[in-house]
């Protein structure tokens, strides 16, 4: 398969987050601000290309039956470096995203990726299928995120552009994280069709 | 006392999907029809309950014991991923009318993230054993709410005219959203 198809699906073809409806808690958990989603998808993303590319090099050695749980196990080991490293180098962030980050083991895409792609393909197709569908989702963490910090706050990435009392609270709190990705949804649907 | 406003907080304030976004998936995927959240409500009850105990026991008595907290995402998971199986199996032998209600959920809760999240909020929280056995029941009361006042919505849902693009998901994530608002009335409530 041509690399560059492959790597570039993750963002708008096969969008895990617009299209494919994957990964929806962290999606929705962590996407209070830019930067939030953005330090998600990041930490999502080496995790899906570490995953990826240990799965398919291991492919062959996995009986098919155990398969899931073993990719489980891998996928739970590298949540574990995220998790420990984030701690000690970006305590704040870790504090924010708080307990999203184990909940990564159980993120659909990155064992949904391992299945459908990396215990079938060789190692470097793995490898940029991992990166292209990670940062596919982290830009669809870090639009949302971005769509309602400007929404409920007033800013982007923590640059004001409009005073924050004119801010509509509510899309930064729960609710709004259902209604803006609804709409955002609704307009994708809306573009692909035209 | 307390255990009554540890069922109020994890049933209304804290909802655990609408508040907390924990076990989304199953929330949008299975909530087409009443019966089926109701079978899903059933079986994650039942699995999110022993994890939350085995997961506990497993804290207290092996990872403190011998300090290698850091294991704890790994073996959580391998645990709930082994106990989903093993419910399956054991549920197949002695209850085949249970089974034949909550099978096909079964294999769906090992990546609900509902499940490893109540275990490790069990664990952050410094809750005693009963403490985490009410805590994990009324989570899962609230999700079972949730969900099934949501798959009552989005069977009405099925009637309504709407835009072509805001058809599925997009219209069901705003109605969740509304559902989210309503329950922000309970804040302040514990």
């Amino acid at each position: 398969m041509n690399q560059w198809k492959n790597f570039s699906k993750g963002f708008f073809k096969e969008n895990a987050v617009f299209t494919l409806l994957l990964g929806m808690c962290p999606t929705l958990g962590v996407t209070s601000s830019a930067i939030n989603g953005l330090g998600m998808g990041l930490a999502t993303t080496f995790v899906l290309i570490m995953s990826n590319i240990v799965v398919s090099l291991v492919k062959d050695l996995i009986p098919d039956k155990v398969r899931i749980p073993a990719f489980i196990v891998i996928i739970a080991s590298f949540v574990t470096v995220v998790e420990l490293s984030m701690q000690a180098y970006l305590p704040a962030l870790f504090e924010s995203l708080g307990l999203f980050i184990p909940l990564i083991v159980v993120n659909c895409v990155v064992l949904g990726r391992a299945e459908a792609f990396a215990s079938k393909n060789g190692f470097l197709s793995s490898m940029i299928d991992g990166a292209g569908m990670g940062l596919g989702f982290a830009m669809a963490l870090t639009i949302l995120g971005g769509v309602r910090e400007f929404l409920g706050s007033g800013k982007i990435f923590g640059i004001t552009i409009y005073p924050e009392q004119y801010g509509m609270l509510v899309f930064v709190l729960a609710p709004g994280a259902f209604i803006a990705l609804g709409y955002l949804i609704a307009i994708i649907n809306k573009l692909k069709k035209a | 006392m307390e255990y009554v406003l540890i069922f109020i907080s994890a049933i209304f304030v804290n909802n655990i999907v609408l508040a907390q976004f924990l076990g989304i998936c199953p929330f949008l995927g299975v909530s087409k029809k009443i019966s089926t959240g109701i079978g899903m409500t059933g079986a994650v009850t039942f699995v999110m309950v022993i994890a939350t105990i085995v997961t506990y026991l497993l804290q207290k008595y092996v990872l403190d014991v011998f300090n290698v907290g850091y294991l704890q995402t790994i073996s959580f998971i391998l645990v709930i991923a082994s106990l989903v199986q093993l419910v399956e199996i054991i549920l197949k032998k002695v209850s085949p009318p249970l089974y034949q209600a909550l099978g096909v959920f079964l294999p769906l809760i090992t990546t609900n993230c509902a499940i490893l999240g109540v275990a490790i909020m069990t664990i952050q929280k410094d809750l005693n054993l009963l403490q985490a056995v009410a805590f994990s029941t009324a989570t899962a009361i609230g999700f079972g709410l949730a969900l099934i006042i949501f798959a009552g919505i989005r069977e009405q849902l099925e009637l309504i005219d709407l835009p072509k693009g805001m058809k599925g998901t997009p219209i069901a994530l705003l109605v969740a959203g509304i559902l989210a608002l309503a329950f922000m009335g309970f804040a302040g409530l514990v």
